[in-house]
């Protein structure tokens, strides 16, 4: 009998849309609340490998790459692994992934002290967009329109912000059609595909943009498919920009994706999906 | 290593750390966020075989997707 465990920080909606898919094919699960592990690194606990698949859904981004990492060593079928994880966690790596691959992406500069950062800013041209290297949900991204709030944020940056706040991360602004696409890439498949809409600049839907469909073409299918593949593949959501004269550009990719507000609009049952390419994996016994 | 599973159709309550208020735990899973009904405070189920409540952690800096 196939048995799971769900890595969680918190149990959102997404975590009791899987439980509930694993319910209807009465697959037996743990929660695992990942605040609460203590790992001997060199001792695996064998109640680990009573699971034939992981599936990492931490919310705590630095603890659920650790657990991943420790429990891949250990042998233990992660979803996702630790290296797609990783990658996608980190926005200089996940750039750097796509720029291997050859996968259209905005064009992003790096600077490690402010004054070196405004001359980067001003090579682009404003706006521009700052960004942390880590972090999600469209918090801490500012558009930089001209030198004053170029110094402004910097300062604030090197003042304020932790040691990764001092890596600044400089990506061309994209004129957007005050929209973006968010594509779920499972395995070798885009799956379906969400316009994110807002009169914000920022269109996660954490900070208010509204969902609703957006076509799976031909084109959209292929670029995110390649995009998932240079991070490492696995069970994926890309962030698509438009942009008029260089066309579709990928922004962004997660690893641990939410998808609430992504089922209704496209029609398509993510968490089962999911669930269909975790169990095939996990019996095949294929790490990915 | 803690593990949970959902309830199976007992009555749970456990009190609002914030206003005293006895909330029904009952269908929700140990680590969910729920609010009190009374004083709207959003609320960590800690555990549900010892039913206990925690007033919910602010997001930290490296949660997200």
């Amino acid at each position: 009998m196939t048995h799971i465990a769900l890595l969680t920080s918190r149990v959102r909606v997404e975590e009791k849309l899987l439980i509930a898919a694993l319910n209807r094919r009465n697959i037996t699960f743990d929660i695992i609340d990942d605040g609460t592990l203590l790992l001997d690194l060199a001792q695996p606990d064998p109640r680990w490998h009573t699971y034939d698949a992981v599936l990492g859904r931490s919310m705590s981004q630095s603890r659920g790459l650790a657990v991943l990492a420790v429990l891949e060593q250990w042998g233990v079928p992660v979803f996702n692994t630790a290296t797609v994880t990783a990658t996608c966690n980190d926005k200089l790596l996940t750039t750097l992934a796509l720029l291997r691959a050859g996968v259209p992406t905005p064009r992003t500069l790096l600077a490690f002290d402010a004054q070196t950062a405004v001359q980067g800013i001003e090579t682009l041209g404003y706006p521009v967009v700052l960004k942390p290297i880590t972090g999600s949900w469209g918090r801490l991204l500012a558009r930089i329109n001209d030198r004053d709030a170029a110094e402004a944020v910097l300062e604030h940056q090197e003042t304020l912000g932790g040691y990764q706040h001092h890596t600044h991360y400089i990506q061309q602004y994209i004129d957007k059609p005050h929209r973006d696409i968010r594509a779920f890439v499972i395995g070798d498949e885009t799956v379906c595909a969400i316009y994110r809409t807002s009169e914000h600049w920022v269109t996660n839907t954490a900070r208010g943009a509204v969902t609703s469909n957006c076509p799976v073409t031909p084109e959209l299918a292929k670029l995110c498919v390649r995009a998932a593949h240079a991070v490492g593949g696995g069970i994926l959501a890309i962030d698509i920009l438009e942009d008029v004269e260089q066309g579709l550009l990928v922004n962004e990719i997660n690893a641990t994706m939410e998808f609430r507000n992504s089922i209704a609009p496209t029609g398509v049952d993510i968490p089962q999906v999911m669930l269909d390419y975790v169990l095939s994996h996990a019996r095949e016994g294929v790490l990915r | 290593m803690e593990t949970t599973s959902t309830t199976n159709g007992t009555t749970l309550t456990a009190n609002c750390p914030e206003c005293d208020a006895a909330i029904n735990l009952q269908g929700l899973l140990a680590n969910e966020i729920t609010y009190c009904p009374d004083c709207n405070a959003e609320l960590e189920v800690l555990s549900l075989e010892q039913p206990a409540l925690a007033l919910a952690p602010q997001v930290e800096e490296d949660w997200g997707e």
